[in-house]
């Protein structure tokens, strides 16, 4: 992949003092079981409203935290392609489970946002920018795909000429909490991407799970300071080993695989390829792959008025590739048939991503494929394309660049 | 295709085209657009949407002069109106008769609800005999006048916006009446229900709990109400734009969804909605064959 170093951006992370996988002092850490609790109460103390996994709605979904008692205690999930269930663990784990339904971009790039507002004001208009201090997040449980999908958005969203000041507050002021994974699901395929299992930047502070606590990283002087608040001891080197082989038992649960071997030349020489027209069989273009992935960023923008018309909303709103109208112009949609809105999104995020900004859209977090309610799979539809490539032998009349990269 | 996209007309081009194609009235000068409320076969509750504005209803009853509206006020205007909106389907000859006069004396005509627009529950009366409907129903069924199937207002006239739901979302009737008021031609969401799912945080009900949902094909209106208490969509806003009725139909048989789970879903307030109708349509013959199969063995 032709990822560009993040530096190359005016937002970089928060540098880490050394090494992230070392602390300090060179030696690593261990933060007791029970006081998981006194550092959430202490990112309280210090006005951050603390946001992790929750059980709710029959999944692990990521919302407000007041207290380690709030996490999915001994609970886990089975994926597949279009199957999602809760499932008992028999410990007592607090991060014993991978991704889910919800990702951190619902709270760095809210769903719905009004960015302006106008008042009728005697003959003209009083314009304005809602500015409200947005709330200041500690996201507790970040997984390194997850990390990567941040990187990713910050390169969307802060790395242009153009930056967006709503999420810009939000990630500027959240202090990150990573969660190395011990575990992966069958929709994994992070080390396809090179952005996991292992988190190894782009954090405050990282935790490795075992049976009695967590093995702690350092990885900002944020993180620093709210480490130096707590009752730290060095780890031994049996617990330094037990935490190895919990992030190794993640690796080598990863069956998911993606060939990425010059992927965006692949697939762009690939967009008369008869698989498009099975895919799109198959596909409901009901949006969710776009609405779950943490990278997606497209939004759309209307002015909500009250009857009076005195008063109009600027109102954001997620929105997707999927949606017909979302490539509405000059009285008819571009992309009028799910052939061309499935091929859009996946050449995007996989291929024309690149050319973009840099990098993959993709992180290998699986969501889209889990989320899919008919279990369409990514990385399946690529490898049709590569066993039998097409280019070359278009029956069809070339499509313009404008389809192709139109995002 | 039927949708809040697809309008049949464009309302700048009513048969009336009057001067500026709008039916704003400049402040002074002309009168407020009147508008007519009509009802076909139908339970009210659409029309009951837009008293239900409470708000928003003297600031409406400024925006338009309401003419013709039994069911709020004993007041009838006699037509011509600027803007008529309908209620209900057609299920009788004098109804049938009935809608042309008020294609006749309204300048746009609007349906709303699932009966205008999709010929409504009492529609599952198109897949049966309706005579047999009326002996179970009337003591005396030969003094019943009755149609043998229920349809949508577009199937008689021409419509120039019809507005999806069961009932419809009043926030919508406000947003299309508006647009109307002011000479802009309606533009809600044509999407699914999936994509109100996820602004909300509502997670899939048929990924984690296996529950068959309507969502992936149904029209966005409704805030995804059922699926946020754990329930699959059925279907009230009728189809979204370019459904894959037939993948979702497929997916949920194969995953253990009973045809006898699937019909009903399929075949409800908008079950005759063209993709709706065409899906069930599919589902039973797919069932029927199914079972003729398996009847040889049986015996
Ligand atoms: S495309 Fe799918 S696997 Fe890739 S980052 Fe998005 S949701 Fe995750
Ligand atoms: S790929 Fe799956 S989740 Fe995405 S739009 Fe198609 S059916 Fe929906
Ligand atoms: S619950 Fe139904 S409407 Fe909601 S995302 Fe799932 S399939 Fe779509």
């Amino acid at each position: 992949m032709s990822s560009k170093p993040s530096s190359e951006f005016p937002f970089s992370p928060p540098a880490p003092d050394s090494p992230a996988n070392h602390n300090p002092d060179g030696t690593s850490l261990f933060l007791p079981r029970d006081d998981l609790n006194t550092l959430i109460g202490k990112l309280t103390a210090d006005g951050y409203q603390v946001v992790g996994p929750r059980l709710e709605q029959e999944a692990i979904i990521y919302g407000e935290i007041s207290g380690a008692d709030d996490l999915p205690i001994g609970w886990t999930d089975l994926q597949e392609a279009g199957k999602y269930r809760l499932q008992p663990r028999g410990d007592q784990a607090f991060f014993g489970y991978t991704v889910g339904p919800h990702s951190w971009k619902k709270f760095l790039f809210p769903p719905v946002a009004v960015v302006a507002t106008a008042e009728r004001d005697g003959t003209g208009w009083k314009l304005d920018t809602p500015d409200a201090e947005p709330p200041k997040y500690a996201f507790l449980g970040v997984r390194a795909c997850e990390l990567a999908a941040i990187k990713v958005q910050d390169r969307v969203f802060l790395g242009g000429p153009y930056t967006d000041p709503i999420y810009q507050k939000r990630r500027n002021a959240a202090f990150i909490i990573a969660v190395n994974c011990t575990q992966a699901a069958s929709t994994c395929f992070c080390t396809s991407m090179n952005t996991g299992p292992r988190c190894t930047a782009g954090f405050d502070l990282a935790l490795t799970e075992i049976s009695d606590g967590f093995l702690l990283e350092i990885g900002s002087a944020a993180g620093n300071a709210v480490a130096s608040g707590l009752s730290l001891q060095p780890a031994s080197d049996e617990q330094s080993g037990r935490g190895e082989s919990a992030r190794q038992q993640a690796v080598s649960q990863i069956s998911k695989h993606m060939d990425t071997t010059d992927i965006r030349d692949l697939l762009m020489g690939n967009l008369q390829h008869p698989r498009w027209d099975d895919v799109a069989n198959r596909c409901l273009s009901c949006t969710n792959c776009t609405m779950v992935c943490p990278t997606c960023f497209c939004s759309s923008v209307k002015d909500v008025s009250d009857l009076t018309g005195d008063h109009i909303d600027r109102e954001r709103r997620w929105d997707s590739c999927f949606n017909m109208d979302f490539s509405y112009m000059n009285g008819a949609p571009v992309r009028n048939s799910i052939h061309s809105r499935y091929r859009q999104w996946m050449t995007h995020k996989l291929a024309s991503w690149h050319d973009q900004f840099g990098s993959s859209g993709c992180v290998g977090c699986g969501r889209c494929i889990t989320w899919c309610p008919t279990g369409i799979d990514l990385t399946e539809e690529v490898a049709a394309i590569r066993s039998s490539p097409s280019s070359g032998r278009s029956e069809r009349p070339p499509i313009s660049d404008a389809e192709v990269s139109a995002t | 295709m039927k949708g809040n996209s697809s309008n049949s007309g464009n309302p700048q081009q009513g048969q009336h085209s009057a001067s500026a194609g709008t039916l704003a009235a400049s402040p002074r000068s002309r009168p407020r657009p009147r508008l007519a409320v009509f009802k076909f076969a139908s339970c009210d509750g659409c029309q009951l949407s837009l008293l239900d504005c409470e708000d928003e209803l003297l600031a409406a009853a400024e925006a338009v002069e309401i003419a013709y509206f039994p069911e709020a006020s004993s007041r009838m205007e006699p037509g011509p109106y600027d803007l008529a909106l309908v209620e209900g389907s057609i299920t009788t000859p004098h109804d049938a008769q009935r809608i042309q006069e008020v294609r006749r004396c309204s300048r746009f005509v609007v349906t709303i609800g699932a009966c205008a627009t999709a010929g409504g529950i009492q529609s599952l009366k198109n897949w049966a005999h309706h005579e047999d409907y009326l002996k179970w129903v009337y003591a005396r069924p030969e003094f019943i006048s009755t149609l043998a199937t229920s349809t949508p207002i577009a199937d008689h006239i021409r419509v120039d916006y019809e507005l999806r739901g069961c009932p419809i979302n009043r926030h919508q009737l406000l947003e299309v009446i508006l647009a109307f008021v002011r000479g802009q031609r309606p533009k809600l969401a044509t999407h699914s229900v999936c994509l109100d799912c996820k602004l909300k945080g509502t997670v899939c009900v048929e990924v984690a709990q296996g529950i068959p949902c309507l969502g992936p094909i149904t029209h966005t209106g409704c805030g995804a109400i059922c699926p946020t208490y754990d329930r699959g969509c059925y279907g009230c806003f009728g189809p979204a734009a370019q459904p894959n009725c037939r993948s979702l139909t497929d997916h949920c048989l194969q995953t253990g969804t009973s045809a006898s789970t699937l019909l009903p879903l399929l075949r409800n307030f908008n079950g005759y909605a063209p993709e709706f109708r065409e899906a069930s349509n599919r589902v039973e013959a797919l069932s029927a064959a199914a079972a003729s199969v398996k009847e040889p063995i049986d015996e």
